[in-house]
């Protein structure tokens, strides 16, 4: 039961028990699996051109967080990241920077050098990412260690293993916990891995689960699961974020991550942003992509944009 | 019912030309065709008309084989060169057929140039695994190195095809562009493309992978001013454009140093010669000590 003014207060009755968390989400409206789809389908048809190509280019650079989530991580290629996230494209001053770098906790210092002066945020991943497999107590040290180096964001994944068991309680719990964890200091981004989560139903469960709980933004997924972030899952929890404010005030961010590779994917999910969130989600305060490859394809696109000519992955930098 | 009042006559089943990217068969992104005649002037077809997204595609996909086709041995790329003449020569009355009414060519005539496109297909196919002695090999330097240079392929070509000779001078200009290891993003003649893209689908068909082969019908000028601008394509093969053109071309080409072969007279019946596999070959050298370096006489 939250215990602080959060601004799941409204729903201090629904949190109260296992009981009655269980009645509420299980009395969320079902989805409409394939009017979801296609509805994400068509809105994924909009043709945006020249002048509203190069708005959506610049704003979806600004929403990424650049993400390097390998074992292989060096603090090399951590400065390197960083130093890109700084500036995009070194040939172009007019590039804006990225929202936030997103790397393992042990890296947060190191990417918090590497970006120190340039506005761009640290983002940490913690409670055990990916998997999430792991004690309350590690979990919570996890998160402090990470906001104790400086990020401005915590990245926590929920554990799936009790999601799916039905121990709805236990997840929102823990939500509350690492949000505590993270004081006033870091934004609590709440991963629900929708591709393990099976169901349309059980993303929306999760979404209203997560905001209740206090999260600042929801989140798709790992990128480390075979299905990530697709055009319906997303407009699924823009949906909820929408609907959220509507009944609390209280506004959420939203970040799809993984498999968002080419500039024209991002387009459309800013169409969905747009259409189903509405443009006061257009920030990249309310809405990021968790991606790597994806900027580059975005500099391509801003250089072909500005020349004339098609770009080539000469022309950016390898990671 | 008698046999001659129940002869019904059968529907025609026409074909439908596709472009060939990435080894699929993509219609054109921007869903234009345009009617394609032969030599008198009687419909033959609708080709595909591409636009610039449709050869950004054909790059990305070029790009995307070049590895492991440059990366293949060879001897390899020599096998697989040489199935496509075994599958060429399987669709040889098509061939003979869709030539000799682009061209206006007789059946007979029209048989000698395809049968020379084949034999020309085995030709390149033998020089894969041979190129490399020809115009690599150890240099003499004044010191106690080994120098060896080794030719390695360009990278993604961007070949127009020649527009008068629809299938021996394409085959001519595109076998050895992909012999040596690059990988091609091919314009069809723009008057004569059936026969281009019917190579397609024999490349569909062998064993070339996806990507390495791109062929695009349309509008010449078109689709080549965007490839000759891209800054992924690194070489371009002039031989379809006219003058103006092949001028405008060259000095788009020129911004991120393509290598560009420019048009020439060709008679497409000849040896070829080596010239079109060198043209797109980078010459790597190596420079390695030959062991007797140490001060005490030592090798190491």
């Amino acid at each position: 039961m939250p215990t602080t003014a959060s601004p799941a207060q409204p729903f201090a009755d629904v949190t109260a028990s296992d009981s009655t968390l269980r009645r509420f989400l299980h009395g969320l409206p079902g989805v409409d699996a394939v009017g979801l789809e296609a509805r994400a389908a068509s809105l994924g048809t909009r043709s945006i051109k020249t002048t509203a190509k190069a708005y959506a280019i610049d704003l979806a650079i600004s929403m990424v967080d650049l993400t390097t989530l390998e074992g292989a991580d060096t603090p090399g290629k951590v400065r390197a990241l960083g130093a890109k996230a700084a500036h995009p494209d070194p040939t172009d001053r007019t590039t804006p920077t990225t929202a936030a770098v997103c790397v393992y906790p042990d890296m947060v210092a190191t990417a918090k050098e590497a970006v120190a002066g340039s506005g761009v945020k640290v983002a940490s991943v913690a409670t055990a990412f990916p998997a999430g497999r792991a004690a309350l107590a590690v979990k919570l040290a996890d998160v402090r260690d990470a906001v104790a180096a400086g990020a401005d964001e915590i990245d926590m994944v929920i554990d799936r293993g009790a999601f799916l068991s039905g121990d709805y309680l236990k997840v929102h719990d823990e939500i509350v916990a690492v949000k505590e964890a993270c004081g006033t200091s870091a934004r609590l981004k709440v991963i629900f891995e929708t591709g393990e989560l099976s169901t349309y139903d059980n993303i929306r469960r999760a979404s209203w689960l997560g905001m209740m709980a206090g999260a600042d933004f929801i989140k798709t997924s790992t990128g480390k699961v075979a299905v990530n972030a697709t055009p319906a899952n997303t407009l699924l929890m823009l949906e909820a974020v929408r609907d959220f404010r509507a009944q609390t005030g209280v506004q959420v961010g939203v970040k799809p991550a993984g498999g968002i590779r080419t500039t024209k994917d991002a387009i459309k999910f800013l169409v969905l942003v747009n259409e189903t969130a509405g443009e006061d989600w257009l920030d990249n305060h309310w809405f990021r992509f968790g991606a790597s490859s994806l900027l580059n394809d975005l500099l391509m696109q801003r250089q072909k944009l500005a020349t004339g000519r098609y770009s080539g992955p000469d022309y950016v930098t390898v990671d | 019912m008698s046999e001659k009042s129940e002869k019904i006559e059968r529907l025609s089943v026409f074909k439908t030309y596709k472009l060939y990217v990435g080894g699929k068969f993509p219609r054109s992104e921007s869903g234009r065709v345009y009617e394609v005649t032969d030599s008198k002037g009687n419909w033959l077809a609708n080709a595909p008309q591409s636009s610039r997204k449709d050869a950004r595609d054909a790059v990305v996909a070029a790009r995307k084989a070049f590895g492991g086709w440059s990366g293949a041995t060879a001897y390899n790329r020599g096998q697989v060169l040489y199935r496509v003449a075994e599958m060429l020569e399987g669709r040889r009355e098509q061939f003979v057929r869709e030539v000799a009414d682009a061209e206006g060519l007789s059946k007979s005539k029209a048989a000698a140039v395809v049968d020379a496109a084949i034999d020309r297909w085995v030709w390149y196919a033998g020089w894969t695994d041979k190129i490399a002695q020809v115009v690599g090999g150890a240099n003499p330097v004044a010191g106690p190195f080994f120098n060896l240079s080794s030719p390695e392929p360009t990278g993604v070509v961007a070949v127009l095809a020649p527009r008068e000779s629809s299938f021996l001078g394409l085959v001519s200009v595109v076998a050895p562009v992909i012999a040596t290891g690059n990988t091609a993003v091919v314009i069809a003649s723009e008057e004569a493309p059936l026969p281009a893209l019917s190579l397609g689908e024999v490349l569909a068909t062998s064993d070339v992978p996806g990507g390495v082969v791109n062929v695009l019908s349309g509008r010449t000028a078109e689709i080549a001013t965007p490839l000759a601008a891209h800054q992924d394509v690194n070489a371009i093969d002039l031989a379809g454009a006219d003058e103006a053109l092949a001028k405008e071309l060259e000095i788009a080409a020129a911004d991120n140093l393509k290598r560009v072969l420019r048009p020439q007279p060709v008679d497409y019946f000849g040896t070829p010669g080596t010239d079109r596999l060198t043209a797109f070959l980078e010459t790597k050298t190596v420079w390695h000590p030959t062991g007797s370096l140490g001060a005490s006489g030592s090798s190491y």
